[in-house]
């Protein structure tokens, strides 16, 4: 018995030393960014720190360049989706926990800005970016940076073998052509199934949307509750849906998906596998502010700065899948070639969404889940 | 009948030694009573703070708005119909898949406990492996099998896709090997000849099962049916993908109205019901558990293991080698099959693709998350046991209300919205003595606060079958409580302390829901690499997703077989 406990202690303790050694390398790893916040506190900070939300990316050469330039290091804090970033950031406000926020989007926009959650700041190059996407003109609280739009997507082969056209406009979809074949997201847990429910409050109206969803309801449309799964799972036209034998080919996604299913494919197909029904968008615009009680200010002007540069501006497309709001930017030729062209997207103003949403989700839940 | 020696419930035992030893033993109740605080100090002082200080303040920031205290919120929340729908959902979803996972798995819990077949160690943590998997991943898998063209369809012609049953299935794939490993970490050890003399005196091979084995089981078994329970309660991931939008469990409203509605007195009040079932379930099971534990004869389990003989053994262990690869193998095998499903062919380009920085969801490389998560979770492992740990030792005597409470505390973690734990760690970590916002100790201690139930709930029972009069005896003889513990504890609860951190690894490994709430500079863990990698369109990332999902599985089993290795070979043999 005693050599067994011997035995147990001696592997108990093996097991703690090398926890512990991990757990040195754990500390050891991220001193780096401990060094950055202790000089943070001073003001003269050479980290400044982006707080975003889970799809945020950039190359590590963009961010490198933005060091050179103004010798400022970069530390990214992403937590959650957009909107679970946007309220932690609204929950910290008193004291937040970097310098600058990225990820607020039109939907969520009033939220961010009624919660005082950032300082105004005009940022250098505001001339190069059109008016439509300026929604906080007056007061430049927030800076855009990236548009997006959240349109019904197509599986091309699907309609070529079955000789159809595919659908392009909002009252294309309700048309028994297409009776069972649209998958979308539920509006209160995905943030393009919130997007398609304000475009068709954008094209039909307040008092119209809900007609509208009633035929497409009696149209067959299916919902399911996150875009992961309407894409990857149901939806028949993208590589995933394929293997999980997805046998929707209508889906409410993002006009990026065509090229995104291209990359990485060889050889390089002439058509992307996934179309896009231009006629559904609406435009989703990200913001970017300088958050109120920052540590670093200068630093975070210099990063929104950066951040509206054409550097950064053409580095986004491949990174996050979105759209450059700088009009000179100029775009990889994979979004060139396999993207869609949407000139006229659904829009609404934020203080429209702020006031309608929870009535219109409520409505939405009603009509569509019962 | 009473092969089994009787328990030593408060006051047993007491009464033969009364006279002279009373002084005596009075003393020793006292320093057994101050032993016990000082071994519940560090857990109470732990989930004070990582557990109860958080979460009151994202509650408290809920429930506490313009000034003053909106407890009217409570009523209308649970006036409302669509509430108590969810909470009623969310409850019977949670017994029945309870009650289908220890059907199907207390029979893998016996087989791979007691009978000895090639494979036997392989297999033990290939079944945990799923206990490590992202929901979205495992659910995909599912869908794939349940849904359009999938085995039922095709087999069977039987679509089981949003219904009931396939989130029931999933709960049994996500949780068998709580059953197994619970029950058949105390199963392994119990001394087959107390079976065999309840025989012995005519007893027919059933009548002695339920007379002997089964009491000595239930404490085990009512542990993993707790945990199972709790797991399935706070589901979150399988209920969105299997149920669809129109099942909903009060886990998913509580995350719909923090992180995006955010209405947060809503959220508030559904976390305080929350709590309440989870303490009803609680007291529930205290209530079925007490008196019922008892001391038992442990013994090594290479001893208990026997090569499965006549054909009913066989035939159960062909079952449960059925069911484990239908409920658990087919799944993980489509997942697998993925990864290696390029759009060129059947290739390694996915994994390739773990290893460069260029896909842009990190800055850095898929693969070095493996390091990350792995790191993460031994130290996590190394708190769960300690802070379990320390609470199984002073939770070895049931004795007041007050103990009982402190049990119930533990568990209550498992039963928490992980959106409520990780938001509240924002809102409270933030200003000293514990301004923990940015350092990399909050994952930890976020996948501790999962592990450590699991700790307790695995050593308790074995705990507590220890034969209190072994400890007295040597108590007796001089040795010093440390001693005691060290010479008569620590060698029988060794396997079971190893199930335990095999156990915390795992959760650790696996844990999402808080991890991904808690923003760190690019060292995200495993699970999370996935959910990003999934949450972008093209063949690419969804393939990386699943290679990244299965070098999960394999760093899983890997780690188990280590740690199970680690034991030592004749730990528990007295």
């Amino acid at each position: 018995m005693r050599t067994t406990a011997r035995r147990a202690v001696s592997a108990l303790a093996l097991a703690t030393a090398a926890t512990a050694v991990l757990a040195a390398c754990g500390s050891s790893g991220s001193s780096g960014t401990d060094d950055g916040k202790a000089t943070g506190s001073g003001g003269g900070s050479k980290t400044v720190t982006l707080v975003s939300h889970d799809s945020f990316a950039a190359s590590k050469s963009v961010l490198a360049q933005f060091t050179k330039e103004t010798g400022y290091t970069v530390k990214v804090l992403r937590g959650g989706d957009a909107g679970a970033a946007v309220n932690q950031a609204i929950l910290t406000k008193d004291h937040p926990r970097g310098d600058v926020f990225f990820g607020v989007d039109n939907t969520l926009l009033s939220r961010a800005l009624d919660n005082g959650l950032f300082e105004p700041y005009t940022a250098k190059d505001l001339a190069h970016v059109p008016q439509d996407v300026q929604l906080d003109a007056g007061k430049h609280r927030v800076t855009p940076i990236d548009s997006g739009d959240v349109c019904v997507n197509y599986d091309r082969g699907y309609f070529t073998a079955h000789h159809l056209a595919p659908p392009q406009t909002f009252a294309d979809l309700v048309k028994p052509a297409y009776k069972n074949l649209l998958v979308t997201e539920n509006v209160s847990t995905s943030s393009p199934g919130l997007a398609f429910l304000l475009g068709s409050a954008a094209t039909y109206g307040d008092g119209g949307w809900q007609d509208y969803w009633k035929q497409l309801k009696s149209n067959g449309v299916e919902v399911v509750d996150s875009w992961e799964q309407a894409y990857n799972d149901r939806f028949s036209g993208s590589s995933a849906g394929k293997q999980a034998k997805g046998d929707r080919p209508l889906v409410v996604s993002y006009a990026s998906s065509p090229p995104a299913e291209v990359v990485g494919v060889t050889p390089e197909p002439a058509q992307s596998p996934v179309g896009v029904a231009t006629g559904t968008c609406f435009r989703q615009i990200e913001f970017a502010g300088l958050l109120h009680g920052a540590k670093n200010t200068a630093g975070g002007k210099a990063l929104i700065d950066f951040m509206l540069s054409r550097t950064f501006q053409q580095d986004m497309p491949l990174q996050m899948y979105v759209d450059p709001v700088r009009d000179d930017a100029v775009e990889p030729p994979v979004f060139v070639k396999y993207g869609a062209k949407v000139d006229h997207p659904a829009t609404l103003s934020p203080d429209t969404i702020a006031a309608k949403r929870d009535d219109w989700v409520g409505a939405w839940n009603g009509i569509v889940l019962k | 009948m009473s092969v089994l020696r009787t328990g030593h419930g408060r006051g047993a035992g007491t009464g033969d030694r009364r006279g002279v030893q009373d002084g005596a033993a009075r003393a020793a109740r006292t320093r057994a009573a101050l032993v016990r605080g000082a071994l519940m100090a560090l857990p109470l002082l732990f989930f004070a703070a990582f557990f109860g200080y958080p979460v009151a303040a994202i509650v408290g920031r809920g429930l506490h708005q313009g000034g003053r205290w909106q407890f009217g919120r409570v009523g209308d929340v649970l006036g409302d119909p669509a509430v108590r729908h969810v909470l009623w959902f969310t409850c019977w979803q949670a017994a029945a898949s309870t009650a289908l996972t220890l059907l199907l798995a207390l029979p893998g819990a016996y087989v791979l406990a007691r009978l000895d077949f090639p494979g036997r160690r392989l297999l033990r943590a290939v079944v945990t492996v799923p206990f490590v998997l992202p929901t979205v991943v495992a659910g995909s898998a599912f869908l794939a099998l349940l849904g359009r063209d999938g085995f039922t369809d095709s087999l069977l012609g039987v679509r089981l896709d949003t219904s009931v049953w396939a989130i029931l299935i999933a709960h049994v794939f996500f949780n068998y090997a709580v059953v197994v490993r619970t029950v058949g970490g105390l199963w392994a050890q119990l001394d087959p000849a107390q079976e065999e003399a309840a025989r012995m005196l005519g007893a027919g091979r059933l009548a002695a099962w339920r007379r002997v084995t089964l009491p000595a089981l239930l404490p085990s078994v009512a542990a993993a049916a707790l945990m199972v329970f709790l797991f399935t309660f706070t589901s979150f991931g399988v209920i969105q993908i299997l149920g669809g939008p129109t099942y909903s469990t009060l886990e998913v409203e509580i995350y719909r109205q923090t992180a995006e509605v955010f209405d947060l007195p809503t959220a508030a009040v559904l976390t305080l019901v929350q709590f309440a079932a989870v303490l009803a379930i609680l007291a529930l099971h205290g209530w079925t558990v007490r008196r019922r534990e008892s001391a038992l004869r442990l013994v090594d389990p290479a001893r208990t293991a026997h090569r499965p003989g006549g054909p009913g053994e066989r035939a159960l262990l062909g079952a449960v080698l059925a069911v484990v690869a239908l409920v658990v193998l087919l799944p993980l095998g489509v997942l697998v099959a993925r990864s290696f499903d390029t759009p060129n062919g059947y290739g390694l380009a996915f994994y390739r693709a773990l290893g460069s920085t260029d896909g842009g969801t990190f800055s850095v490389a898929p693969w070095q998350t493996v390091g990350n998560s792995l790191r993460f979770a031994a130290v996590a492992t190394v708190i769960a046991l300690v802070v379990g740990g320390l609470a199984a030792a002073a939770l070895v005597r049931r004795s007041g209300r007050l103990l009982r409470g402190f049990d119930a505390l533990l568990m209550l973690p498992l039963g928490t919205s992980a959106v409520t734990i990780g938001f509240g760690f924002l809102i409270a970590l933030d200003k000293p003595p514990l301004d923990l916002r940015d350092s990399w100790l909050l994952v930890p201690l976020a996948q501790a606060l999962v592990g450590a139930p699991f700790v307790v709930r695995v050593m308790l029972p074995v705990l507590r079958a220890v034969d209190d009069r072994l400890r007295e005896a040597a108590a007796v003889l001089g040795a010093s409580p440390w001693r005691v513990w060290r010479e008569v504890d620590l060698p029988m609860v060794s396997r079971a302390a190893a199930i335990a951190a095999g156990f915390a690894f795992a959760v650790s490994l696996g844990e999402f829901g808080a991890t991904v709430f808690i923003a760190r500079p690019d060292d995200p863990t495993l699970p999370v690499a996935v959910a990003r990698l999934l949450g972008r369109a093209g063949p690419m990332n969804y393939g990386q997703a699943m290679a990244l999902s299965t070098v999960l599985m394999a760093v899983c089993a890997a780690s188990l077989l280590v740690l199970e290795n680690l034991r030592t070979p004749s730990a528990g043999e007295l």
